[in-house]
């Protein structure tokens, strides 16, 4: 279990002597099998709860637990796909893989998974923006994590990759049945995927909701047409913007 | 009357080929052209303007010293002699200059306390410390690795260093949430990530280090290029002297040259910083 108990956390603005509150008392467990949205207008602080989480940065309250034992540097439990590019731009994909682990045989495994496989000698700048978010997905997959902490992964993607993604990462996540913290400010997205939306908004940003997505677990694209899904996707975005 | 016909695709494709082929041909002729300039100017000057000289070879007599060098062959001598000193202070430079840009670049408390001296010693041209590398290691090759290396290290370190300190804190985390050994990430992701400024510095550094080999030849050898130019100075033999400096020119654009050729086959994943 992953938990979050009372994060806050507020940046020095050096410049002006002010303190920025950006987190305020963030308090959510996520069990392990489960797949959990935060959802958060851009801005709102989900990349700094990401590097708070994966042990980059400490918060200025509250802590964070990995199965009741508090965590406080990064490790290969909570691996995090980040919103900005994270490869290593002078290693093949195969390189990439080989840095995180020594086993071939898994290594051509989640390659192979994340459909890579033709691709193992090729540089990072020679893919595609798809691509590259899915080798970093390969990369976490093979050490094994507890946890997989994505944030916004498909953002600067148009809008038919990220729909086909999307399908792929849920498809992956059931083959590797996996722990997912998945971040994004796209309300469509977190429905599609999450089995829970977590809602956040206000000043400083708080937990506004929690929505438990009652959609089958096996889902393809044409779920997004059902009145269930566009209900919850009605739900989520009133609470987002009750507080402006 | 039989006039055969081409299609107007075929007709663009000749014409583009013909412009294509005509402007490589026409810069060629142009670079040409520039250094062939120069020559017929000097040769003018000589034997229009200035008639009674005697002091300066036409460039036809240097020419003829150049091929009379190098077919005589004891020049290499003194090639191999700037070339050997070359080598071994640029080396030393390398290895001193990335290996201390990567311990600074690791540890930052090394970097600021290394700054303020690679900044007072680094405006010091390597011809300042040719005195005082004399008074130390004497007349001979110890004193000319120490100036090459004075030369090259600064600007190889300076840009490795810069290296380091760009790595994107990303890579950072990335290496501390796969828990990736110190010193795996030291050799491939410190060291790996610096390699284009790296070689930057080290294409600055050897260009440097070729000029400050000459320059302590000049004055503190008794073999090497500059030792053979100084030599033919006082021999009043210009047109070797200048033979002497075309050789200098040519071998510094080969060694710069050569790095380039090592950076491309090191860094396939294009320079793109
Ligand atoms: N290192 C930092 N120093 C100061 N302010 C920051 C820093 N990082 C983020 N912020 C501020 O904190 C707020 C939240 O940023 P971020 O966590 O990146 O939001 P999001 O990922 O939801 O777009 C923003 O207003 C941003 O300007
Ligand atoms: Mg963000």
């Amino acid at each position: 279990m992953l938990k979050l108990k009372n994060l806050s956390h507020h940046y020095n603005n050096q410049s002006r002597n002010i303190k920025i509150s950006v987190l305020e008392k963030i308090n959510l467990s996520i069990n392990e099998g489960e797949f959990v949205s935060i959802v958060g207008k851009s801005g709102c602080g989900k990349t700094t709860l990401v590097n708070i989480v994966a042990g980059y940065i400490q918060p200025t309250g509250g802590s964070i637990f990995v199965n009741a034992e508090k965590v406080i540097t990064p490790g290969k439990d909570r691996i995090v796909i980040n919103q900005a590019h994270d490869l290593f731009d002078w290693m093949t994909v195969y390189q990439n893989m080989r840095l995180v682990s020594n086993d071939d045989n898994d290594i051509n495994k989640y390659l192979s998974m994340t459909r890579l496989s033709e691709f193992a000698d090729a540089y990072p700048y020679e893919l595609s923006g798809g691509m590259k978010k899915r080798l970093s997905l390969a990369r976490a997959l093979v050490v094994d994590p507890k946890f997989i902490i994505m944030d916004e992964p498909f953002n600067s993607l148009d809008y038919q990759l990220r729909e086909k993604l999307q399908e792929e990462l849920l498809d992956i996540v059931r083959k590797s049945k996996k722990t997912i913290l998945f971040v994004t400010h796209d309300i469509e997205e977190a429905v599609f995927l999450s089995d829970r939306v977590i809602v956040l908004s206000g000043k400083p940003t708080q937990i506004k909701k929690e929505i438990i997505v009652s959609l089958p677990k096996n889902r393809d694209s044409s779920i997004r047409d059902s009145m269930e899904f566009i209900h919850l996707k009605n739900i989520i975005k009133s609470e987002i913007q009750e507080v402006i | 009357m039989a006039t055969k016909w081409i299609s107007v695709r075929e007709y663009f494709k000749l014409m583009a080929t013909f412009i294509f082929t005509k402007h490589r041909a026409q810069d060629l002729l142009i670079k040409l052209s520039s250094i062939l300039s120069v020559l017929l100017f000097w040769h003018i000057l000589l034997i229009l303007v200035f008639p009674a000289n005697t002091i300066l070879p036409t460039p036809s007599e240097v020419f003829i010293a150049l091929l009379d060098i190098v077919t005589k062959g004891d020049i290499f001598a003194h090639v191999f002699a700037s070339l050997i000193r070359v080598v071994v202070g640029f080396l030393i430079a390398t290895f001193i200059g990335v290996g201390l840009a990567l311990v600074a670049g690791y540890y930052k408390k090394v970097g600021i306390f290394l700054n303020p001296l690679i900044e007072f010693l680094r405006p010091i041209p390597p011809i300042a410390w040719i005195p005082i590398a004399i008074l130390i290691f004497g007349l001979g090759n110890t004193s000319a690795y120490f100036i090459v290396f004075m030369g090259a290290f600064f600007p190889i370190f300076t840009n490795s260093f810069f290296g380091v300190n760009s790595l994107p804190a990303i890579y950072e985390n990335v290496a501390r949430s796969f828990e990736i050994k110190k010193s795996i990430f030291v050799k491939e992701i410190l060291l790996k990530f610096s390699l284009p400024y790296i070689f930057t510095g080290l294409k600055i550094g050897i260009g440097m280090a070729w000029m400050s080999v000459i320059a302590a030849e000049l004055i503190g050898a008794q073999s090497g290029l500059g030792y053979f130019i100084q030599l033919n100075r006082l021999l009043l033999r210009t047109d070797n002297v200048i033979a002497g400096m075309i050789l200098i020119g040519v071998i510094g654009y080969v060694l710069s040259w050569l790095l380039l050729t090592v950076e491309k086959k090191i860094i396939p994943w294009g320079n793109r910083k």
